[in-house]
C-alpha cells in the first residue's frame, strides 16, 4: 500500500515535473524560487516576528511587528466606533455572515430573498445607528469593516437591479429612452469613481441650498451606486445580446407583454450567462469602496491608514496593509467561490434528467 | 379569419412584400411555398406583427393589427406560431414551457394549466418527457413540444414557419404527423413549408410566392397537376 503510493508519486513527478531536460530545469528553478520565497516569508512572519512587546522591540527585530496588529486590530476593524457599543457592529457582521451562508445554498433562492435582504439591511443599519432603545451612534463615528460592508452590500443590492433596468433601457426601441441611458452609461464609465466621490462631497453641496445638508455617507453611497450601475448595465447587456432573437420572438408570439417577456424568458437566461463578469464587477466594486477614504470616510482601508499615524507606532505600514489585504482577500475569495457555485448549480439544473 | 390587404414591406431599400392581398377563412389549411428570399416567412411573421410593415393592413378576425398595437399581445394570444428553430425556453422544463404563457397571460391556475399541458403533450406523444429540459430531447421532439406549447393557448389560427427545415430527415415525419392530425381537427393553419407531400395531402390552398409577390393561389390538384404559370412550373420542376 505504502509502496504503491510512493510509486504513484514518483510516476506523477516524472510525468509532470521532469518529462525532459528543459522542463526539468524550469521545475528545479521554480522549486528553488518557491523555497526561497517561503523561507523569506516564514522568517519575516514567524521566526523573527515580534508577538509581544512595544514598538521599540519591534524596531529592533527584523521580522513582522505583530504586536502592532494586536494593539490596533480593533481600531482597524471598527474605527472609532464607541467601544462600549462594539457588540452592535459585531452582531451585525455575524448576521451578514450567517445570511451569506444561507444565501449560498440554492434551495434558498426564492422570492423571500426580496424580503430578507432589506430586512437584514434595516437590522444592520439599526444596530449601527441605534435608536429605539439603543443609544444613537452618529455615522461619522462608523468605520472599518462594518462601513465597508455597508457601502458594498447596499451598493451591490441597489446598483445591480438599477443596472438591469439601464441595460433594458439601452436596448429599448424608443430613442427617447435609449439615448439618455447610453449617455449616462458612457459618461459614468468615462469618469473615475474617485472624481465622482469628490463631486458628491465637494461640488454637490455648492449647488444645493445651504440649509439642505445631505449626509456625507449617504452621498458617497449614492455615488457608488450610480457608478457601478453603469458597469452592471454593460455586463447585463452582454448577456441580453448573447441570447438568440428567437427567444424574445417566441415569448411575444405566445402573447407575453414586454415585462413578462423580460422577467420570465429573457432575464433568467441572460443573467445566468453573465455570472462570471457580474461577480467580477461585484468584487471590483467591493474593493472600490476603499476610495471613500478621499472624502474622509474611514472604511477598512481608511482606518488602516489612519492607524499608521499613531506617533508611538510609526512605521509599521506593511503589517497594517497586509492585515487589511487579508481581510479583503478572504471576502473576495468567498465571492469568487460563490460565483463558481452559482454557475455550477445552473449547469447542473440544465443537465439533470 | 385573416385578411391581408395591400401589404407592402421594405427592409431598407429591399422591397420584400409587394402589394400582398390574401384572405383566409376559418378552418382553411393554407400552404405557402416558394424559393428562399421570396418573402414567405416575412409574410406570415407580419400576421402576428413579429415583423413590422410599412403599408397596407393585416386583420385577424376583423381586428386590424395596426389599429390595436396597444393590445397586440391580445391578438398574438390567439395566433399560435411555430418556428423553424423551435425557440423553446431552455431554462424551463418541457412542462414549464407549456404552462408559462397560459398562467401568465390567460390567468389560468397552475394546476389547470398543468393538466391541460399534459393533455397536449400526450397528444403530441411526448408526455413522458414532461420534466426534462429542452436540451435533453431530440429536434423532432422539440418541435412537437413547440406545437403543443402554442396549442396550450387555444389559438384560433396556427402559423408554421418552416417547421421541419431544421430537422434531421428521420424526424420530419413525426412532426408532419402531428400537423396533419391538427389539420384534420379543423384548425386554421398557415404553413410555410417545402414538404410538398404534406401540402398535397393536407392543404386546401397552396400559395406560391416569388420575389415578394403571390404568383399562384391554387387548390393542390391544380397546383401540382395543372400549373399555369411559367415560374411556378420551373419551381415545381426543381423540387419534385
Amino acid at each position: 500500500m505504502r509502496r504503491g503510493l510512493d510509486h504513484k508519486l514518483v510516476h506523477w513527478g516524472k510525468r509532470n515535473l521532469f518529462p525532459n531536460i528543459a522542463q526539468s530545469m524550469i521545475s528545479i528553478l521554480m522549486l528553488i524560487i518557491g523555497c526561497g520565497l517561503l523561507y523569506l516569508i516564514m522568517n519575516w512572519f514567524l521566526i523573527n516576528a515580534v508577538w509581544k512587546g512595544d514598538s521599540s522591540a519591534c524596531r529592533e527585530a527584523s521580522g513582522a511587528c505583530l504586536s502592532f496588529i494586536r494593539e490596533k486590530y480593533l481600531y482597524i476593524l471598527f474605527g472609532v466606533y464607541p467601544r462600549e457599543h462594539l457588540w452592535r457592529p459585531i452582531v451585525g457582521l455575524i448576521l451578514w455572515i450567517i445570511f451569506w451562508f444561507h444565501f449560498t445554498k440554492k434551495k434558498n433562492w426564492n422570492k423571500s430573498l426580496l424580503l430578507k435582504f432589506p430586512t437584514l439591511f434595516f437590522i444592520y443599519y439599526f444596530l449601527l445607528s441605534g435608536g429605539w432603545g439603543l443609544s444613537p451612534v452618529e455615522n461619522h463615528l462608523w468605520g472599518g469593516l462594518p462601513l465597508t460592508i455597508l457601502l458594498s452590500t447596499v451598493g451591490i443590492l441597489v446598483s445591480y437591479p438599477l443596472g438591469i433596468l439601464l441595460a433594458l433601457g439601452r436596448r429599448s426601441k424608443s430613442k427617447l429612452l435609449s439615448y439618455p441611458v447610453v449617455c449616462y452609461i458612457e459618461l459614468i464609465r468615462g469618469v473615475p469613481l474617485i472624481s465622482i466621490l469628490f463631486m458628491s462631497s465637494v461640488m454637490l453641496p455648492l449647488f444645493l441650498p445651504n440649509d439642505l445638508n445631505i449626509d456625507k455617507l449617504f452621498r458617497a453611497q449614492v455615488a457608488i451606486i450610480l457608478f457601478s450601475a453603469a458597469y452592471f448595465a454593460e455586463v447585463v447587456r452582454g448577456g441580453l445580446q448573447s441570447l438568440p432573437p428567437g427567444q424574445e420572438e417566441a415569448a411575444k408570439a405566445l402573447g407575453l407583454n414586454y415585462l413578462q417577456t423580460q422577467m420570465y424568458v429573457i432575464l433568467p437566461q441572460a443573467l445566468v450567462q453573465v455570472i462570471p463578469p457580474t461577480v467580477n464587477t461585484m468584487i471590483g466594486m467591493f474593493k472600490d469602496t476603499s476610495l471613500v477614504i478621499v472624502i474622509a470616510l474611514f472604511d477598512l482601508m481608511g482606518t488602516a491608514k489612519s492607524s499608521l499615524t499613531d506617533a508611538s507606532w510609526l512605521g509599521f505600514s506593511i503589517e497594517a496593509y497586509i492585515f487589511v489585504a487579508l481581510i479583503y482577500f478572504i471576502i473576495c475569495f468567498f465571492m469568487g467561490r460563490f460565483s463558481q457555485q452559482v454557475e455550477y448549480e445552473f449547469k447542473l439544473s440544465k443537465e439533470r434528467s | 379569419m385573416i385578411k391581408v390587404t395591400k401589404l407592402n414591406k421594405w427592409f431598407d431599400d429591399f422591397h420584400v412584400l409587394k402589394n400582398i392581398n390574401l384572405s383566409i377563412q376559418k378552418g382553411e389549411r393554407v400552404v405557402v411555398c416558394g424559393p428562399s428570399g421570396s418573402g414567405k416567412s416575412t409574410l406570415i411573421r407580419c400576421m402576428n406583427y413579429l415583423e413590422e410593415f410599412q403599408e397596407g393592413s393585416v386583420a385577424i378576425e376583423g381586428k386590424s393589427i395596426l389599429d390595436s398595437l396597444e393590445e397586440i399581445e391580445k391578438i398574438r394570444q390567439d395566433v399560435g406560431m411555430v418556428f423553424q428553430h423551435f425557440n423553446l425556453f431552455p431554462h424551463l422544463t418541457i412542462l414549464e414551457n407549456l404552462t408559462l404563457a397560459p398562467t401568465l397571460v390567460r390567468n389560468i391556475s397552475k394546476d389547470d394549466a398543468k393538466t391541460k399541458a399534459m393533455e397536449y403533450l400526450s397528444k403530441v406523444k411526448i408526455s413522458s418527457e414532461a420534466n426534462k429540459y429542452p436540451n435533453q430531447i431530440s429536434g423532432g421532439q422539440k418541435q412537437r413540444v413547440a406545437i403543443a406549447r402554442s396549442l396550450c393557448m387555444n389559438p384560433k389560427v396556427m402559423l408554421f414557419d418552416e417547421p421541419t427545415s431544421a430537422l434531421d430527415p428521420e424526424m420530419v415525419k413525426e412532426v408532419l404527423e402531428v400537423m396533419t392530425d391538427l389539420a384534420k381537427e379543423g384548425m386554421t393553419m398557415i404553413c410555410v413549408t417545402h414538404e410538398m407531400g404534406f401540402a398535397r395531402e393536407v392543404a386546401d390552398r397552396i400559395i406560391f410566392m416569388d420575389h415578394g409577390e403571390i404568383i399562384a393561389d391554387l387548390p393542390p390538384d391544380q397546383f401540382f397537376d395543372r400549373p399555369d404559370n411559367p415560374r411556378l412550373k420551373e419551381f415545381l420542376s426543381q423540387i419534385l
